[in-house]
């Protein structure tokens, strides 16, 4: 395992999202309201590019007719079939024990700390000081 | 696979003693045998509306069409085929001396179109199948006959009946007036889960609608064949309204439906319901899910060449061998001879479609059992 560098806190506005390649993986990184996800890009289902899909609420029911939404935005639907992934654990909502996505260790961290870590891997990502980072552990 | 017995075992027609025939259809002769039950206005109105001249069989079931009727269960003359108790006796009840017999009615009376006739008629029904058949038969059981487009007046028949233990069902057609998981039939399925009975869905249509859903067919072939495609709809739309989560313990067994189209259903349902399941946010479970905990189906007709390998694939794809219910769906014509279960079976699951898959289904028939065994 090893820490990676892959966006400034900039470069992805509250609810985008940015697709980073990190040891030949695809990993989506997701920004819901300011803070950070990262899932693998790749539907358990049939390998849609989930960064191309919808970022949706939770949507839940106590019975019929009622309608319990929570969590805006940290859901993210498939594009293909509309499987709903949860943002924060790579969960699918239908199935949760047996069809999910990884999720990764994400934090965002101050560039001046950054400089100072020697295992760091930031190679095609320079760091400043001044600037925050979204580095996760792959 | 499982083992099977000896085939001249199963042939025979001791195989099905002690089963419980979840699909029996008695034949109303005509209204005539109503009127002693309607008072004196509805007796009044038959015979100055000359309603007793009019052939209120349901019409997915012309008498003549061969479905209709075995050709050796065939009574003689113009008799409606299944409306004699003793031909019943001597084709189903004596020959293979089901413990239960569950009988459903298929007449005009819940199909009506004024709710008050409806309703008159179909309570005439109930009291005619009481005094008719399950007052000479002690094995015969009935399914309660409603004017299911009129909650209330149906409400009120089932609460009319509930006290007979010998009602053991509620009885709607596959094609009413509304798809079945509407709101405004929850009373009825509320009832029918607080007094402990299954809410038993047979096909047949009452021609508000075509009976396909792409228009008015031309030919009986083509009305026959689209029952499926209604159970079909009509699970869809049970597990869509939400009906079985509003209704933890309501069961429904699907009657005559067919059997075979129930494997592509499930999987077009599932695969469906994970891409679009916020709009149903109360459908928490698989539809498959909820349909092996709520439906059952009596096994005729099964709808396939091969019908042991049609069953077995079904008890493996449906994860359960606790939804098939036996059915002989006298007097219409599904099987010759006794084969109303195909050969090699396994013992478990024969007993389990035979008699264990009923008890376990209908609250009513697990009572009587037990009385039965502990008076024996």
């Amino acid at each position: 395992m090893a820490r990676h560098v892959v966006a400034t806190v900039d470069d992805i506005a509250p609810g985008q999202r940015k697709l980073v390649q990190v040891e030949g993986r695809d990993i989506g990184i997701f920004n819901v309201g300011g803070e950070f996800f990262a899932i693998a890009n790749r539907c358990p289902h049939e390998g849609a590019s989930l960064c191309k899909g919808r970022v949706v609420g939770l949507v839940e029911s106590s019975e019929p007719g009622s309608y319990q939404f929570s969590r805006p935005g940290e859901m993210v639907r498939c594009p293909w079939h509309g499987w709903e992934f949860d943002l924060r654990t790579g969960k699918s909502f239908c199935d949760p024990r047996r069809t999910k996505v990884r999720a990764f260790d994400l934090k965002v961290e101050e560039g001046a700390a950054l400089v100072e870590e020697t295992l760091l891997r930031a190679e095609t990502f320079p760091v400043s000081i001044e600037r925050q980072y979204v580095v996760i552990e792959v | 696979m499982v083992a099977g017995r000896p085939s001249a075992d199963n042939d025979h027609p001791t195989r099905y003693v002690g089963a419980i025939d979840c699909d029996l259809h008695p034949a109303l002769p005509g209204m005539q045998v109503l009127l002693p039950y309607l008072d004196d206005y509805w007796r009044e109105m038959v015979s100055v509306r000359a309603l007793d001249r009019l052939n209120l069989s349901l019409t997915s079931y012309p008498q003549n069409a061969p479905l209709s009727c075995r050709p050796d269960w065939k009574p003689e003359g113009y008799a409606k085929p299944g409306s004699s108790l003793e031909a019943m006796q001597r084709h189903v009840l004596d020959r293979y001396q089901p413990r239960f017999g569950i009988l459903n009615c298929l007449y005009g009376a819940q199909v009506m179109h004024s709710e008050d006739m409806a309703a008159v008629f179909c309570r005439a029904t109930n009291d005619w199948i009481r005094d008719e058949w399950l007052s000479r038969d002690p094995r015969l059981r009935a399914s309660i006959v409603i004017p299911a487009h009129n909650t209330e007046l149906a409400v009120a028949e089932i609460e009319r009946r509930a006290d007979d233990p010998r009602f053991v069902q509620v009885l709607m057609l596959v094609s009413g007036e509304v798809t079945l998981g509407r709101r405004q039939l929850w009373p009825i399925y509320q009832a029918a889960e607080r007094l402990g009975l299954p809410i038993g869905v047979h096909a047949g249509s009452a021609y508000r609608y075509a009976p396909t859903a792409v228009g008015w067919p031309s030919y009986y072939v083509e009305d026959y064949v689209a029952q499926s495609s209604a159970f079909e709809n009509q699970l869809q739309s049970l597990i869509s309204e939400g009906v079985f989560a509003k209704f933890p313990g309501l069961k429904l067994v699907a009657i005559e439906s067919g059997l075979t189209w129930l494997s592509g259903f499930i999987w077009r349902a599932d695969k469906t319901w994970k891409g679009v399941r916020a709009e149903v946010p109360w459908v928490t479970r698989a539809p498959s899910e909820i349909i092996r905990d709520h439906v059952r189906f009596t096994v005729q007709p099964i709808d396939a060449p091969d019908e042991l390998a049609a069953i077995m694939r079904l008890i493996e794809h449906l994860e359960s061998d606790a939804l098939f219910l036996f059915s002989t769906d006298y007097p219409h014509w599904q099987f010759d001879g006794d084969g109303a279960l195909p050969s090699g079976l396994s013992e478990a699951v024969l007993q389990k479609i035979l008699y264990g898959n009923a008890l376990a289904t209908y609250p009513r028939l697990a009572k009587a059992n037990h009385a039965m065994e502990v008076n024996a």
